[in-house]
């Protein structure tokens, strides 16, 4: 693939000022690439590009605050870095940014449905739009259609937002409905008694492992996060949908009008709750009150951290 | 309580110490008649106000919710109140969302001088929730609800 090989020697050429550069590798399992740290110029060897990149690499960048280091994205990872440089948690000048156009990634749990137990599959290859995954039981062929994330068959931003370096031709941006919309709508559908009957059923899956706050670009806190801190107590170690709900709440809230749907906490639910519908709705909320769209205006700031004296959308309700 | 029980329902009020906890006072002292569904939390200032506080109140069972603040350009702080407008405006647009109804969170200015206003405002919200009726979340939290039905009880009997 020119492209990848054309990033690759961009990669080679900046490591020698850089700490590291972040990308994917080939992971121990076929469904699913690794993030990479590469540090020496043998490691760029192992980078590699396509459907199977489903990690936001902008996750790690916080933590390599005060060295510089360099990212390869995806546009909706882009999106991340470009919310973490509103916010300035990151410096732009420490961030080397290398971007290539994406097609799309893959839904593992799309993959398992169809093909059962992931630690069965032996081998996973895309041959031009059609993925041939080889488990035990022989070769099952899949359309990508089929298997691709949610966020990428609406996706607005294929190419990254902001980059030091782009190979390739910028893709266009998907003409297809957001399938979001259908979900939200079939939420939006239920009674209000009923609807948090759903979440509470759903969130009682939910085994507190964090895995969705540690996986999000946006959740920076990392060892102060409230939700284990024991001041202020917000919530206790106490095994209830209460307090599994209410964790919920604090990482949807703690994004408002910051999160870019990147769909990482979703991901990396080791239970599958549908936890993005959350912020889907929030970020509709925020489009609507403020017209405001997270990571994607390096220089905008984001609506919860300023104010209008006279808002334009809020309506003051008369008592 | 046992006089009213069955006929009062929770609601959390949050005031700020400088406006609206002065203008809920000049009420009382006015001897204005209110409902009394209203327990009250003083706050320094309504952008002292976390959304999740309002959150952990309908989690742990408040039939509705009430922020009431300094009037827009009126805040003793010069702008929390602005602050507080924006997020408490998203967190009532997110609310429908978990299956809390927007109606039972309300957001309002009242100034410490407002004792009139501040019986009116408590009188229609209490009425509001009175209409909505009890939150369906104590119900779905219950320790006998549907909502911590134990799952491992479900998939041993399947």
């Amino acid at each position: 693939m020119q492209p990848l090989e054309d990033i690759k020697t961009k990669i080679r050429e900046a490591l020698p000022d850089l700490d590291c550069v972040i990308g994917w590798e080939k992971s121990w399992t076929p469904l699913s690439a690794t993030p990479l740290f590469m540090r020496a110029p043998e490691d760029v060897d192992r980078l590699i590009w396509g459907p199977f990149n489903v990690n936001n690499p902008a996750t790690y960048l916080t933590g390599f605050k005060g060295k510089k280091i360099g990212v390869l994205v995806k546009g909706c990872d882009s999106r991340s870095v470009v919310q973490l440089l509103q916010e300035k948690l990151v410096n732009r000048e420490e961030l080397v940014i290398f971007g290539l156009p994406c097609k799309g990634v893959i839904d593992v749990s799309k993959v398992t449905a169809k093909t059962g137990d992931p630690g069965l599959v032996k081998a996973a290859e895309f041959k031009g739009d059609v993925l041939q995954v080889t488990t035990s039981k022989g070769v099952t062929e899949i359309p990508f259609s089929e298997v691709m994330a949610d966020k990428c068959v609406a996706c607005q931003y294929p190419n990254a937002i902001i980059s030091d370096h782009f190979a390739g031709d910028p893709l266009p941006p998907s003409m297809k409905p957001d399938p979001a919309e259908e979900q939200l709508a079939a939420l939006a559908a239920l009674a209000p008694a009923e609807l948090f009957e759903h979440w509470a059923g759903v969130l009682n899956k939910c085994i507190r492992c964090y895995a969705c706050r540690n996986a999000c670009p946006m959740c920076v806190c990392r060892d102060h996060c409230i939700a284990q801190s024991r001041d202020p107590h917000w919530i206790s170690q106490e095994h209830s949908v209460r307090e599994k709900i209410m964790f919920q709440m604090i990482h949807s809230l703690h994004l408002a009008g910051r999160c870019t749907e990147c769909g990482e906490c979703q991901r990396a639910c080791p239970v599958d709750i549908p936890i993005l519908a959350l912020r889907k709705k929030l970020n509709r909320v925020v489009k609507e009150t403020f017209d405001y769209q997270a990571g994607v205006d390096p220089k905008a700031t984001p609506p919860l951290f300023t104010f209008q004296v006279e808002e334009a959308n809020i309506n003051e309700r008369g008592w | 309580m046992p006089v009213l029980e069955g006929r009062e329902l929770r609601i959390v009020g949050f005031l700020c110490n400088w406006c609206s906890y002065g203008g809920a006072d000049v009420a009382g002292v006015g001897r204005l008649t209110q409902p009394t569904d209203l327990r009250i939390i003083r706050v320094p200032c309504s952008g002292r106000i976390d959304p999740l506080f309002i959150v952990k109140a309908f989690l742990g069972g408040a039939d509705g919710v009430l922020v009431s603040g300094c009037h827009p350009r009126d805040c003793h702080f010069s702008s929390g109140n602005f602050y507080a407008r924006r997020r408490l405006e998203v967190l009532k647009g997110m609310l429908p969302v978990l299956g809390i109804e927007a109606g039972r969170f309300e957001y309002t200015w009242v100034s410490a001088s407002e004792g009139q206003r501040w019986q009116h405002v408590v009188t229609s919200f209490t009425e509001q929730i009175h209409a909505l009726g009890a939150s369906p979340v104590k119900a779905v939290l219950a320790p006998e609800g549907p909502g911590l039905k134990p799952k491992g009880g479900d998939s041993a009997a399947a």
